[in-house]
């Protein structure tokens, strides 16, 4: 498996050129911010109209913020090698507890997101698919052009009006008792038009190749010919995209967060800027750009395992 | 023939994926907890930060408290005094008292939990200036510096909420919120969910409520569908939009009350342009405040006329009320020599006036408001440019004296007394959510006297002056008041919005069905 073993050392050495990137790039990006940092921690603990210049000064005092920027840095990294993430500035609570206590709660919903998303998506493909520019065809392309105009936030909300305010079948916000079902509808359901165009395109283009009707002519039953060869190799481009899709699920889920009150790392990332609890901040954007290389790691690994086509092995026998 | 059976398997998966993730949904079905949702997240468990959560829900008691109107009471003191000079304050604690962990309230448990107040910045019992705290039998004196009428007041303040011991970890935070009150908490979710139920042979009257549930929602667009959905029987912080859907929703009503917070224009005025009074006035008499009220709150009466809201009746001296006046703004801005140039803005020397207004989103209608004031001073051709930031830059830049006007939605009752902070505001040499730049000596005598014990028709005179000199000098420009609104479900009986907001007074509601 030499292939798998170059996939894991190449992805595990931009793991470490992202980690040490992002952290540094983080800590100069915070301290560049306008805006005096004692003031936005101290707004952050106490609340906004309790912040005066003593209760800044008290927090400049306690997390030593007027030592020079060097020696800040340099102690997060010596925290970081001994896999010390430190304590938030605002809450005190350790950078690990929340930050993971967050993600939990994010991947959570882009994993259900993603899952609604090539349901609906790949099932609008794969039927769009079958009869280009039928009926079925042209459905799809109102669903894509639909899903993608409406901005998540309102989508979000006429889900929430519709299903949980008129229908009561899901809680509007929260964590408890099927929370997670709206944020991840709202997300899923922006995702699946795009997911549909490109897994329609993807069937229609296989579908056409030689080796399908190769299958055909030799009498395989329709269904095996669809699972075992226009699905596979249409996955081949799909794969990748939902790769992508996934990345842009996570960066993306700011606004539906907020909306339904779910507590994840979108959300979290938001208050860590605009208070700019630094330990917070530098932890949520290592651990998306780790995830973003995970992802890219698994999909490779994902299309290695369902490209038929010998790449990379010695074509020559 | 390839698509039903699939598109029938998609539709059944994706069931399945729903109903696996709704299991035991239906929240819509009368539960037995009274659901609260409001727009604050819960950042932190200490006392000072956002300690008011735990003493709203009941789940910490302070020595002193207040009531609906803002009167002070017991709270686990049962009586308190002074000595003459207003220096040395004794507090008599309840009997039979104890920590949700069984452990007896003791003077020493009290003393302890002040101290660290006392010296934490974010407390205003830091700021009355104490020298010692020390238990005395059954009873807990505090002896200060300098002598303070609003020791009891200050003493309401939710940071002085009592904790067990057992609350702290090693290192002195708070780990978990052990208090004395009628509720425990059964589960605190950061940043957005406590539980709460009734705590068994509590020493007092046992409440109907049995549980409580609070959940911080940010947005409110989503409260707004909690209210009219029936997921949550009290919900705080509605905007226009929201209040209009609740009012037209059959089952839940609006409840709101006056609270004694000001939005106003903190004004530098040590600023070259704002440092004449004229200018001050000018500013003032351009806005058509019952228009903005109207336009970005949907509320005319909140239109403020005075610094202070009447509802502060000891402070409400019957004054002649701000008014709109634009040609008066022009005339007074003429006579500050601001004459009007070619493209409508007014200019001195050549120099057109333009100012800078900072505000912040933490209050949705702040922003909002702002530009309706730019578009107001506008038309006396007054050039103002709007910069909405956070918060801490209000006193950040107060700080280094590069702000000129801030506008802030500033409450005057942190404290059940309203002295304190209108001392604060009103400080020699300015502060940071007050004057800027501006003095009065008559101002300085009156809060001085005021704060050194002064009382009666002595009292009303000094407290005259300051509020006088505010409506003539206007170093700050008041804009609004500030009513605070809640959805409340026809479930709930015996709601009261607390204009201090000392507590949510969930001991005091029934739930119906």
């Amino acid at each position: 498996m030499t292939r798998l073993g170059g996939v894991i050392a190449r992805r595990g050495a931009q793991a470490l050129a992202v980690a040490i990137g992002v952290s540094a790039l983080c800590f100069v990006i915070t301290q560049r911010l306008p805006g005096d940092i004692a003031y936005r921690i101290a707004a952050g603990r106490y609340g906004y109209d309790m912040v005066d210049a003593d209760a800044a000064a008290s927090v400049r005092d306690e997390l030593g913020l007027d030592r020079p920027l060097w020696q800040q840095l340099g102690e997060w990294v010596a925290d970081l090698l001994r896999l010390d993430l430190g304590r938030s500035l605002v809450t005190s609570q350790p950078v690990l507890t929340e930050v993971s206590h967050y993600l939990a709660a994010t991947l959570q919903l882009a994993v259900l997101s993603i899952v609604i998303a090539v349901i609906v998506g790949a099932g609008i493909g794969v039927v769009a698919a079958r009869r280009p520019g039928g009926f079925a065809d042209r459905f799809s392309s109102l669903w894509v052009a639909g899903v993608r105009a409406v901005p998540p936030f309102l989508l979000g909300l006429l889900l929430m009006i519709v299903l949980s305010a008129q229908l009561g079948l899901f809680p509007a916000v929260g964590h408890g008792d099927g929370g997670i079902v709206l944020p991840a509808l709202t997300l899923g359901l922006s995702l699946s038009g795009l997911i549909a165009r490109v897994t329609r395109d993807a069937v229609v283009e296989v579908r056409g190749s030689a080796y399908v009707e190769f299958a055909l002519t030799k009498g395989l039953p329709e269904r095996w010919v669809l699972v075992r060869h226009v699905l596979r190799n249409a996955a081949v481009s799909l794969v990748p995209y939902l790769g992508v899709q996934f990345v842009v699920l996570i960066e993306g889920v700011v606004v539906v967060e907020s909306l339904f009150a779910w507590d994840g790392l979108g959300h979290s990332l938001v208050h860590a800027v605009f208070w700019r609890d630094i330990p917070v901040l530098q932890a949520s954007a290592l651990v998306l750009a780790l995830l973003i290389v995970l992802v890219n790691t698994l999909v490779d690994l994902a299309v290695l395992g369902l490209d038929p086509r010998p790449r990379g092995r010695a074509v020559t026998a | 023939m390839i698509t039903r059976p699939h598109l029938r398997g998609a539709a059944a998966l994706a069931a399945v994926a729903l109903a696996a993730t709704a299991c035991g949904s239906s929240q819509s079905a009368a539960s037995d907890a009274l659901r609260i949702a409001g727009p604050f997240e819960i950042h932190s468990l200490e006392p000072s930060s956002d300690g008011y959560f735990f003493t709203r829900l009941h789940v910490t008691e302070t020595l002193v408290t207040a009531d609906v109107e803002g009167n002070l009471v017991p709270g686990l003191a049962t009586a308190w005094s002074a000595d003459e000079a207003n220096k040395i304050w004794t507090f008599e604690l309840a009997d039979g008292v104890e920590f949700h962990d069984g452990k007896p309230m003791t003077p020493e448990n009290v003393v302890a939990v002040l101290q660290k107040m006392a010296a934490d910045a974010a407390s205003p019992l830091a700021d009355v200036g104490v020298e010692t705290i020390r238990a005395d039998g059954s009873s807990v004196v505090i002896e200060l510096s300098e002598p303070n009428v609003s020791v009891p007041a200050t003493l309401s303040h939710y940071s002085t909420g009592i904790l067990a011991p057992s609350s702290y970890d090693a290192d002195g935070k708070v780990e978990k919120v052990i208090g004395t009150g009628p509720y425990e908490v059964a589960e605190v979710s950061l940043p957005s969910r406590i539980e709460t139920v009734r705590v068994a042979d509590w020493r007092g009257v046992e409440p109907d409520v049995e549980k409580v549930s609070f959940q911080a929602v940010g947005r409110a667009e989503s409260r707004a569908v909690m209210a009219t959905g029936g997921q949550a029987d009290v919900v705080f912080g509605l905007e226009p939009a929201g209040r209009e859907r609740v009012e037209s929703t059959d089952g839940v009503d609006m409840v709101s009350a006056l609270q004694p917070r000001t939005i106003l224009m903190k004004m530098n005025a040590a600023d070259p342009a704002l440092k004449d009074v004229r200018v001050r006035q000018a500013i003032s008499m351009a806005l058509d405040r019952e228009s903005i009220a109207e336009a970005v709150l949907r509320e005319k009466d909140i239109a403020a006329t005075q610094l202070l809201t009447p509802t502060l009746a000891d402070w409400d001296a019957e004054l002649e009320p701000l008014t709109y006046d634009a040609e008066q703004a022009k005339a007074l801005l003429a006579e500050a020599g601001w004459k009007a140039g070619a493209d409508g803005t007014v200019a001195k020397d050549g120099k057109p006036l333009t100012l800078e207004l900072l505000t912040y989103p933490d209050r949705p209608e702040l922003p909002a408001l702002a530009t309706a004031i730019q578009a107001e001073l506008k038309k006396v051709g007054v050039q103002v440019d709007v910069e909405v930031t956070n918060s801490s830059e209000v006193p950040a830049k107060h700080g280094d004296g590069s702000l000129q006007m801030a506008l802030v939605a500033k409450s005057f009752a942190l404290i059940s007394d309203p002295l304190p902070t209108v001392a604060d505001t009103f400080a020699e040499g300015g502060s940071d959510w007050g004057t800027m730049g501006w003095s009065d000596p008559a101002v300085d005598e009156a809060v001085a006297a005021l704060m050194a014990g002064a009382e009666g028709e002595e009292a009303a005179q000094h407290r005259r002056t300051i509020v006088t000199t505010a409506q003539e000098q206007l170093p700050l420009v008041p804009v609004s008041w500030y009513r605070m609104n809640a959805a409340v479900s026809d479930r709930v009986e015996g709601f009261q919005i607390d204009a201090l907001e000392t507590s949510w007074r969930i001991t005091d509601i029934e739930l119906a069905g």
